[in-house]
């Protein structure tokens, strides 16, 4: 290939705005149009065992879904608050897959970021809301940071995938808020296993029924997301290690520091999701808090294509999606899964992309999904980064 | 250590091991039986990785063929005249949930292998989509079918032996618990011996291996790679839907939502741990779930005196949480992973680009 | 070696219709033509050469004719008759064999299994036969004089050995066409003897030979006929006795050639890197580099000459940072910098151009910017503290980019776009540039045409000539003689000989690589030899 010229890459001229748009948006838009296709057929296949076959129960039900995101100021609010822990989380997991890492425990991460928070909460349940806020809030990081500082570690030292590593964290970040919260930490006159209500941490509301403070640290952490991987060193750092940990090596970085720090931040984002959602939305902790934040949020860093923007637009719609969940199964009888299924095939479409362009003629941009995931699948069968 | 301390604590280490040598015929039981699904997952990811192919999605298949064990038998227990074999308590609705479930689960597995070897997307992000998957619709489905409360179909009964094999003195209590487990279960310790042999002696398994390990070469010798891995992934979803269909039809006789509760996840820490071999991944299999048959061995038998107050004071979720846990430091501590097999996670791309 | 001694080849030459024929195969890549209107025929008792530089399209016309790839338009003929060959099982079945530039052996198999892969003996339908097929493997390797032990692991063979078990790869089945790939790429020249003397046998036996290569001597010493190829084409075809080196070498590239760079003499100075009593373990963890000790004077080439897998990968990886030395000190300029990072030992003054350059050269889906700051991207102006400035690292690219003759419609498309020649002269561009002391090359003009080999080879001695002290480590014994005022050679972890670069003789210098330089230069015919 080298005797003729140059294998030829065409040109590239400076693309409006419209272009990128177009080539970055179009294949995500697709994934999400014939998912509620699939859906939409879904509903009706099961719509006998709803209220009887019915081909027009997949309109009513995503009508009551865009309402319950869209339909009034309380719904809007209530869409940005699903929305933050999403948008937290995809971070959480958007950034490992940068430095070639499957975070797939931003759900431990969460629970840990929760626990914690929930520890320092009750400890300063009676002090002023000035301390109690800001050490629950630290508490939380700190928490989620320590449960993806454990793979980070394995993987860096013994090459433990972190695949593995962090499910199985999940686990025992479940049982082990189990034993917290069943235990030292359960409330003095309470119904079933949980804490006493927050008083002094509890975050404030800043707009509409329940939108608290959290939402700010979602709309800050984007824009730093963003410069951090993409216009500074540090981000340079990550990215390399995730595109080639030899040649980041031979570059005089780190790639085990950076394995460490990466799924060490990824932890403290998810551990403040974690304690934004206890301390701003849900107001105390059960024994079991059944939550499906952290799977929805590998969804949202696919979506978003590990790119702190596509992110926050995923993390909006998913949490639109999960806001309105509960009208449609209220007005259309369609059980909130539906958001998951729906979730579930945007990411097959997405996955599948190479088919889908090849169907549907699409032509996007350069690359493929996200040639750091490559590094991802390969690593599993690699010994320790050196 | 003073040697003040040292006395109670060896002390105490020798009453834990009796008391664990003393329990262990009556955990045997339990414990195969809570390693029958790992086992089963264990040979699904064998048979994907062993060709080449990473496969975290065993958990969403279990899951899938959970559901659909469950679901089919039961609707076939309504619709089904009740034949009944007097073996391990076969019935004819419990024989189309089983079937059904293998069926989806090998469904699923095609959809993976698609993903994975024609599109070549990224295998773990194919297997997670599995897994999102599974959760998704098992849910949507089971909370439509629940408000109807449908009838259970049963499970598959264990064989009894005749309690001379009992009896039989050192190792009685090891075949009983082996062989007493129920139908799916002896089809797991089959395919193991099976799958084990074929892996290094037959001519599958030589092909097998060496397209896992580098199918640039076993494509120049005129091997099918495509294919050949399209055959083992889907081959290998009937064991994850074996082991889903254990879980609903066989070890319980209802399903719940994410049941499947990480198995499929251990299942491949097993197969690691037992170097991507059968009888590996059964033996490592074994050594997590004895952890389980520790906790109830605890919580309903705990041993006498000082030892007992110390083994009863860890909250019960340690117990829980100690299969995972173990998994962890097995995964982190004793396995090279430079024995995995050297192609996998690695699309294969048919027609090479040379020059 | 007589062309008609035995019965056989006599009959043969009476009836010289070719067993194969391609005619016409043309194969178009996404920006290329790999091979355009091919015409090739081979016959029974021959040994044709297919001639042509890295690229020029020999490879891919040999994977068609593997089924390894479609041609878009051609055909070809066995024994006169068109086929369509739908895939190496279809070419095996029809006869045709190849042994593979990049050997196609699983480690983790012993030779049986590797030699038997798709073509198992059966005792019933399930299991293998082992006995039967032992047997005929080593009846096989006798016919060359080999002792094969079949249940060997390939993955602990020399290289030289595994050449041998690919051939009798190809040997095993029922062949008529023999197509070798580059055969003489990573063995001494005794081994490559001993190859030419494989391929004479074969030729006696009847079979059709295709001998691809780029190295002309080899070329022209055993074929019988030479059809040269340059960017797809074939350009002529000429029998070795009417042609010479020259001739081939303005075929193969189109132009006049200068078969050896001008180097001139050199005028070395002071020592600038010294090694001392190095001790180097490999990923196993077995020694790799014993008690190495040698020193590069300023303004001077030292090659290390050495059959790949002598230590020479973890000698390089241990002097720029990348391992380890379990013993032993490195000296630069007199500063010890033993066991230093990559990024001291480049801020040192070390250059480093690897023999693996998608492993440690570049990251192919950045950037061509982001690889030429690869290793200053931290440094100002390319970046203030922890903000980078991308107008800075542009402008450098552009720079770059224009000095070196990179060829690329834009500085900013993914590495992964260039050529092999161009993604090469990146990484030279990076690591030729700075305040420079000492420059490490590991097989720098491996795969590359003969343009970019030129540019890079007068580029190195150029820096020689400005007082870099070069290190030059080739599998490639000729790059080595070309370039090397002093020779080293690598043997089993050893430094084995220093030897003056312009008074090397090629038979030497291959002996010690084979041998170490024990014996009289006997090659291993069994594997416990080799111990």
């Amino acid at each position: 290939m080298t005797a003729t010229a140059p294998a030829a890459a065409p040109a590239p001229r400076r693309r409006s705005l419209g272009e990128r748009l177009r080539a970055v948006a179009l294949l995500p838009a697709i994934a999400i149009g014939l998912a509620l296709v699939i859906g939409g057929i879904v509903i009706i296949l099961s719509s006998p065992l709803i209220r009887g076959f019915d081909p027009a129960l997949p309109l009513v039900a995503y009508r009551a879904l865009a309402e319950g995101a869209f339909g009034s100021v309380n719904a809007l609010v209530n869409t940005l608050v699903n929305a933050t822990p999403l948008v937290l989380a995809g971070l959480a997991v958007g950034i490992g897959f940068k430095a070639g890492l499957f975070n797939i425990g931003a759900q431990g991460q969460f629970l840990l970021g929760a626990v914690g928070a929930t520890v320092a909460a009750i400890a300063l349940n009676d002090a002023s809301p000035w301390v109690a806020i800001p050490v629950s809030l630290l508490a939380g990081m700190a928490g989620g940071l320590a449960w993806g500082f454990i793979p980070g570690f394995l993987k860096a030292f013994t090459g433990a995938h972190e695949v593995v590593t962090t499910i199985m964290l999940n686990f025992v970040a479940i049982h082990l808020v189990s034993g917290i919260i069943s235990g030292p930490l359960r409330g003095a006159s309470v119904t079933f296993a949980r804490t006493d209500d927050f008083a002094a941490a509890g975050l404030p509301i800043l707009i509409g029924r329940n939108g608290h403070l959290g939402l700010l640290f979602a709309l800050v952490a984007v824009p730093l997301a963003w410069w951090v991987i993409y216009r500074s060193t540090i981000g340079f750092e990550i990215r390399t290690v995730g595109a080639n940990p030899d040649a980041a090596r031979y570059a005089g970085m780190h790639p085990r520091w950076i394995t460490i720090l990466t799924m060490s931040a990824c932890g403290l984002l998810a551990g403040l999701a974690g304690a934004g959602e206890i301390l701003g939305e849900v107001g105390y902790m059960p024994a079991s808090y059944g939550t499906t934040v952290g799977f929805d949020a590998i969804a949202v860093a696919l979506l978003g294509r590990a790119h702190p923007v596509g992110i926050l637009f995923a993390g909006l719609l998913f949490g639109a999606m999960q806001a309105g969940a509960g009208l449609m199964q209220v007005q259309a009888g369609v059980p909130a899964q539906m958001v998951g299924l729906l979730q579930a095939v945007i990411l097959f479409f997405l996955a599948a992309e190479l088919v889908v362009r090849q169907v549907l003629r699409v032509r996007t941009g350069d690359g493929e999904l996200m040639s750091e995931l490559q590094t991802v699948s390969q690593s599993y069968g690699d010994q320790a980064t050196r | 250590m003073d040697a003040i301390y040292g006395i109670p604590i060896l002390g105490l280490v020798v009453q834990l091991i009796v008391y664990l040598v003393e329990a262990f015929p009556v955990l045997a039981p339990t414990i195969v039986a809570a390693a029958t699904p790992i086992a089963l997952g264990a040979l699904c990811g064998f048979m994907n990785e062993r060709s080449g192919v990473v496969n975290i999605g065993i958990e969403g298949m279990m899951l899938t063929a959970a559901f659909v064990a469950w679901w089919t038998a039961s609707i076939a227990a309504q619709l089904v005249p009740d034949l009944r074999l007097a073996v391990f308590g076969i019935t004819l609705p419990l024989l189309i949930g089983l079937v059904a479930a293998v069926v989806a689960a090998m469904l699923v597995s095609a959809v993976h292998a698609w993903l994975s070897i024609s599109v070549r997307a990224d295998q773990i992000i194919s297997g997670t989509i599995i897994n999102i998957f599974a959760v998704a619709i098992t849910g949507y489905l089971n909370l439509l079918i629940s408000q109807q409360s449908p009838p259970s179909a049963g499970s598959f009964q264990a064989l009894r032996l005749p309690s001379a094999v009992e009896d039989i003195p050192v190792i009685g209590w090891l075949i009983d618990a082996f062989i007493s487990v129920g139908p799916i279960g002896l089809t797991m310790l089959i395919s193991v011996i099976v799958l084990q042999v074929l892996l290094f002696r037959s001519r599958w398994g030589l092909r097998t291996r060496a397209v896992g390990e580098h199918p640039k070469a076993a494509e120049t010798v005129g091997i099918d790679v495509i294919r050949l891995r399209y055959r083992n992934v889907v081959l290998g979803g009937a064991f994850a839907g074996l082991a889903g269909a254990y879980l609903t039809i066989e070890f319980g006789s209802a399903f719940q939502g994410e049941m499947t509760a990480g198995r499929g996840f251990i299942a491949l820490a097993a197969l690691i741990f037992g170097r991507w071999t059968p009888v590996g991944a059964l033996g490592a299999a074994l050594l997590f779930t004895t952890s389980i048959g520790l906790e109830r061995s605890i919580r309903f038998a705990p041993p006498e005196g000082q030892l007992g107050e110390l083994l009863t004071a860890v909250p019960l979720q340690f117990y829980s949480a100690l299969p995972y846990l173990i998994t962890i430091i097995v995964l982190a501590g004793v396995v090279g992973r430079s024995l995995a097999p050297a192609a996998v996670g690695r699309p294969y791309e048919r027609e090479s680009k040379a020059a | 070696m007589s062309e008609t001694g035995t019965g056989t080849s006599a009959q043969k030459q009476g009836q010289r219709a070719p067993v194969l024929e391609m005619r016409g195969i043309t194969k178009r890549y996404p920006g290329v033509i790999a091979n355009d209107g091919i015409d090739l025929d081979v016959r029974a008792g021959e040994i044709h050469a297919l001639l042509g530089e890295n690229g020029a399209g020999k490879s891919t016309l040999m994977n068609i004719l593997y089924g390894l790839a479609v041609p878009d338009s051609g055909e070809i003929l066995l024994d006169g008759k068109p086929v369509d060959i739908s895939g190496p099982h279809d070419a095996i079945s029809r006869g045709i064999s190849m042994v593979h530039q990049h050997f196609m052996l699983v480690p983790v198999l012993s030779i049986a299994e590797n030699i038997l892969l798709g073509e198992e003996p059966m005792a019933n339908p399930i299991l293998m036969d082992r006995a039967a097929s032992h047997r005929r493997i080593r009846e096989l390797g006798q016919r060359f004089g080999w002792e094969v032990d079949p249940e060997q692991r390939v993955g602990s063979l020399s290289v030289g050995w595994q050449q041998r078990v690919e051939i009798l790869k190809a040997l095993y089945r029922n062949a008529r066409v023999l197509v070798l790939d580059e055969p003489t790429a990573v063995l001494t020249p005794q081994e490559t003897k001993e190859i030419f003397e494989v391929l004479r046998t074969l030729r006696a036996e009847g079979y059709a030979v295709i001998f691809i290569s780029h190295k002309l001597y080899e070329v022209l010493e055993v074929a019988d006929r030479i059809t040269v190829i340059r960017r797809g084409k074939v350009v002529g075809s000429r029998i070795p006795a009417e042609t010479d080196e020259e001739d081939l070498a303005e075929l193969m590239v189109g132009r006049e050639v200068q078969l050896t760079v001008d180097r001139g003499e050199s005028h070395p100075g002071e020592p600038m890197l010294v090694a001392e009593g190095l001790r180097v373990r490999d990923d196993r963890g077995h020694e790799a580099v014993h008690d190495v000790g040698f020193a590069v004077r300023a303004g001077e080439v030292f090659g290390v000459a050495g059959v790949a897998g002598n230590g020479q990968d973890e000698l390089v990886e241990a002097l720029v940072g990348l391992r380890r030395p379990a013993a032993g000190t490195i000296r630069l300029a007199g500063r010890d910098v033993t066991g230093h990072s990559p990024r001291d030992l480049h801020q040192a003054g070390v250059g480093f151009v690897p023999g693996d350059r998608h492993r440690f050269g570049l990251v192919l889906a950045f950037p061509i910017t982001d690889n030429l700051v690869l290793n200053d991207y931290y440094l100002p102006p390319y970046a203030t503290g922890l903000r980078r400035n991308d107008e800075a690292i542009r402008a450098y690219a552009e720079q770059a980019i224009a000095e070196y003759d990179i060829r690329t419609p834009s500085a900013t498309i993914p590495a992964s776009n260039l050529s092999g020649g161009n993604q090469q002269k990146c990484i030279v561009a990076r690591e030729f540039e700075g305040d420079l002391k000492l420059l490490v090359l590991d097989q720098p003009t491996r795969g590359l045409d003969v343009g970019s080999i030129e540019f890079i080879h007068r580029q190195a001695v150029a820096r020689r000539d400005t007082g870099v002290a070069i290190l030059l480590v080739s599998a490639e014994l000729d790059e080595v003689l070309e370039l090397s005022d002093r020779i080293g050679v690598m043997y089993r972890g050893r430094l084995v000989a220093v030897l003056d670069g312009p008074s090397a003789d090629r038979e030497q210098v291959g002996l010690l690589m084979a041998t170490g330089g024990r014996d009289g230069g006997t090659q291993p015919q069994t594997m416990a030899d080799e111990a």
